[in-house]
């Protein structure tokens, strides 16, 4: 008998004899359809400018450095203050249009994934979770997910109009994104809350683990505010 | 490093312990300064956290009593994405599984996440034996990879070890640096180890990570960590493994959010760990990076056991190291006492499952059944309870270590060593009252129901005998 058929086997043996096996299988298609009972907690809950308020305040207490700009176009020069400040010639952006767009004169700009010897790095986020101030950034052609691991400096930009209140916000409008008969899920999701740490040795705490050591959030200000 | 497991030496690894003074200091700052303050005041901050610890359960129960649907939906959807899904009864499968699929792609390096499953399979010894480099990339785990060592604490593998004597092994082991540069302090420490593990990374030709939690609705596998090592594993190499164990299974992303929401803040007290990661299925067309192949191992090793047993509800564990934190006997034996991969009261839970009560018969022991380990669970596990089930098998088996037994020498190493009799005796006081809150007494204290059925127990007042005549109190 295979391992799965061995495996299978004890498990129905012991679940069979408390509820039939065709009951339970219609119990879990009713749940998966269902969802899960709603339990977002009240700092999930929060609208508006609280909302905004609450991403930033959250997003800052992960040691995330947070800047808040009027437009897209003001991107670029708060980059370039970085980069003067890093001491770095070079942005590895990740191949987004909207960074695409952006007037990167004066910049050696390359558009791709991330390198190990990647000093800055730029990407786009999917949405931004207000509840613990963490990013969400959704793998695709235009958001390689090396380039927000490898770089020691990870610049993310986020819409205003992106931040929701609750992680299960996200979820919905990432299946709203499914296509007929694609996927359920970019082939990767990650919640970034802070940047990369350890208290591996000592209990001490070490930004730049393996991660990046910075994470700055550009937060763009929203149309509809 | 040894996974030969030695559970029956537990008092003499706790002796040894004992006696090491400067463990001793470690585990004071780690659990009782550390972990324990971060989880009270991760809880503040959520007021509807033990809302969500009864919703957790009960998800965690529905999920077991469906775990044969759940798994079956979670393997469909993998294939849909294009992963595979191999599934292992027992430890030496899923080694041979994993050799495998290193084999097939003549991989010559390992990069690893942190894996307790992998832990539990002894993975490395494996693929070293069978001339594959395991590199470990959690910077607690490489530390201890290279001291030759086990995992001391399931989420802090190296809390034992001082920043000195990371310093020594570093200047051991990566030989081809200045042997005169400055490692006195941890940041220096973390440099240079970043630095060695970057390289391994970009050469590994297959990454392993662990797997917190799977989601049957979307055949998703996700990561929790700090440091961002087990997305550079997951991401780099052109193979992904993911190795886990069959009761990860939730339903939906949500249900997975729930799960997240209560297991960084009980851990380490913050609102969230720093990478949370969900990956489905290998590359997409037109992706520029992420693995070729994705596979995920599904190990049993008798947990399918387990769910028609006594000891179901240990299944529900998400090993969040709550009950580690707050044992007062891991407290001053540390992780290694033990014997086997598992410490603490979970440990002392699984690991007679795993290695046998024979082996085993000192762990449901080990324990001063204070019921702390219960309070702090997430998932509500009845840790003591399950704890006397064991010890009842392990008086059946003619291997009485109980209180009789273990108790009594406990006592008598404490006894003569007045320090960490302050100490323990502090812990328990604290945890009683505690429970008791406001009240100041107990309506029910797991190990004592036959007397708290039928009446409460008043909760210690005013601290130990010791501290009260301290303080003048004559």
């Amino acid at each position: 008998m295979s391992a799965r058929s061995e495996i299978f086997a004890r498990l129905k043996a012991t679940l069979d004899t408390v509820q039939d096996a065709g009951v339970r299988a219609a119990q879990v298609d009713q749940r998966i359809a269902d969802g899960a009972p709603d339990l977002i907690p009240l700092r999930g809950r929060a609208h508006g400018p609280a909302r905004t308020v609450l991403f930033v305040t959250e997003a800052e207490s992960a040691q995330a450095d947070v800047c808040s700009l009027a437009r897209l176009d003001e991107v670029p020069s708060v980059v370039k203050d970085i980069l003067a400040r890093a001491n770095c010639g070079a942005l590895k952006a990740a191949p987004h249009k909207t960074l695409q767009a952006m007037n990167w004169d004066g910049v050696d700009v390359a558009y791709g994934r991330g390198e190990g010897a990647d000093q800055v790095g730029l990407s786009v986020a999917y949405a931004g979770i207000a509840e613990t101030g963490t990013l969400v950034m959704a793998s695709g052609p235009n958001s390689p997910t090396t380039v927000n691991f490898l770089p020691d400096i990870h610049i993310v930009v986020v819409s205003e109009d992106d931040i929701a209140a609750n992680y299960e916000e996200v979820w919905a409008r990432l299946s709203r994104d499914v296509k007929p008969g694609g996927t359920k899920l970019p082939r990767t999701v990650n919640w970034i809350t802070g940047p990369s740490r350890t208290a591996d040795i000592e209990q001490t705490l070490l930004l730049g683990a393996h991660g990046p050591r910075k994470l700055v959030i550009l937060l763009i200000d929203g149309e509809h505010t | 490093m040894s996974h030969v497991p030695h559970c029956h030496d537990f008092q003499a690894g706790a002796k040894k312990a004992l006696d090491d003074e400067h463990l001793q200091a470690l585990l004071e700052r780690t659990l009782k300064d550390g972990f324990q303050k971060k989880r009270v005041q991760g809880m503040s901050r959520l007021p509807e956290y033990d809302q969500l610890r009864d919703a957790a359960r009960d998800l965690k129960d529905h999920v077991l009593e469906h775990l044969d649907v759940y798994l079956e939906r979670f393997e469909a959807e993998v294939i849909k994405a294009g992963g595979h899904v191999h599934w292992a009864r027992d430890a030496q499968d899923a080694r041979e599984i994993i050799l495998n699929i290193c084999r097939s792609v003549d991989a010559k390096t390992v990069s690893k996440g942190k894996s307790m499953i992998a832990e539990e399979i002894a993975l490395n010894d494996h693929l070293e034996a069978n001339a594959i480099v395991p590199i470990e990339t959690d910077l607690g785990e490489y530390i201890v990879q290279l001291r030759h060592e086990l995992p001391s604490h399931i989420i802090a593998p190296a809390f034992h070890i001082s920043k000195e004597q990371v310093a020594d092994t570093f200047r051991e082991n990566h030989t081809h640096l200045d042997p005169e540069r400055d490692l006195s302090e941890p940041t220096t420490l973390l440099t240079e180890a970043r630095g060695e593990l970057r390289d391994k990374f970009l050469q590994a030709d297959v990454g392993i990570t662990g797997a917190n939690i799977l989601v049957a609705e979307t055949g998703t596998a996700m990561i929790v960590t700090n440091e961002g090592n087990g997305d550079l594993t997951q991401n780099l190499p052109p193979v992904h493994i993911a190795i886990t164990s069959i009761e990860k299974v939730v339903p939906t992303l949500d249900d997975a959010t729930l799960i997240l929401r209560l297991l960084a803040r009980t851990a380490t007290g913050q609102e969230q760990s720093v990478y949370n990661t969900f990956f489905t299925g290998p590359k997409r067309p037109g992706d520029l990076d992420g693995p070729e192949q994705f596979h995920v191992v599904l190990l049993d090793n008798g947990r399918s056991e387990l769910l028609g047993s006594e000891f179901r509800d240990i299944l529900r564990c998400i090993r969040c190291g709550a009950c580690i934190n707050h044992c007062p006997v891991y407290g001053v034996t540390s992780g290694h006492a033990y014997g086997w991969v598992y410490p603490g009261p979970m440990g002392s839970v699984l690991t007679p499952h795993f290695v046998g009560i024979e082996e085993a018969h000192l762990l449901p022991s080990a324990s001063t059944f204070c019921g702390r380990c219960e309070e702090v669970c997430p998932v509500r596990i009845p840790l003591p309870d399950l704890l006397r089930k064991w010890r009842v098998r392990a008086f059946n088996v003619g291997k009485p270590g109980g209180l009789a037994g273990l108790a009594l020498r406990v006592w008598a190493v404490l006894a003569r060593r007045p320090r960490l009799y302050q100490r323990v005796m502090n812990l328990a006081v604290g945890a009683l009252k505690m429970l008791a809150g406001d009240k100041g007494a107990l309506t029910s204290l797991p190990g004592a129901g036959g007397w708290t059925k039928t009446r409460d127990l008043p909760a210690p007042q005013g601290g130990t005998f010791q501290a009260r005549y301290k303080r003048g109190e004559r």
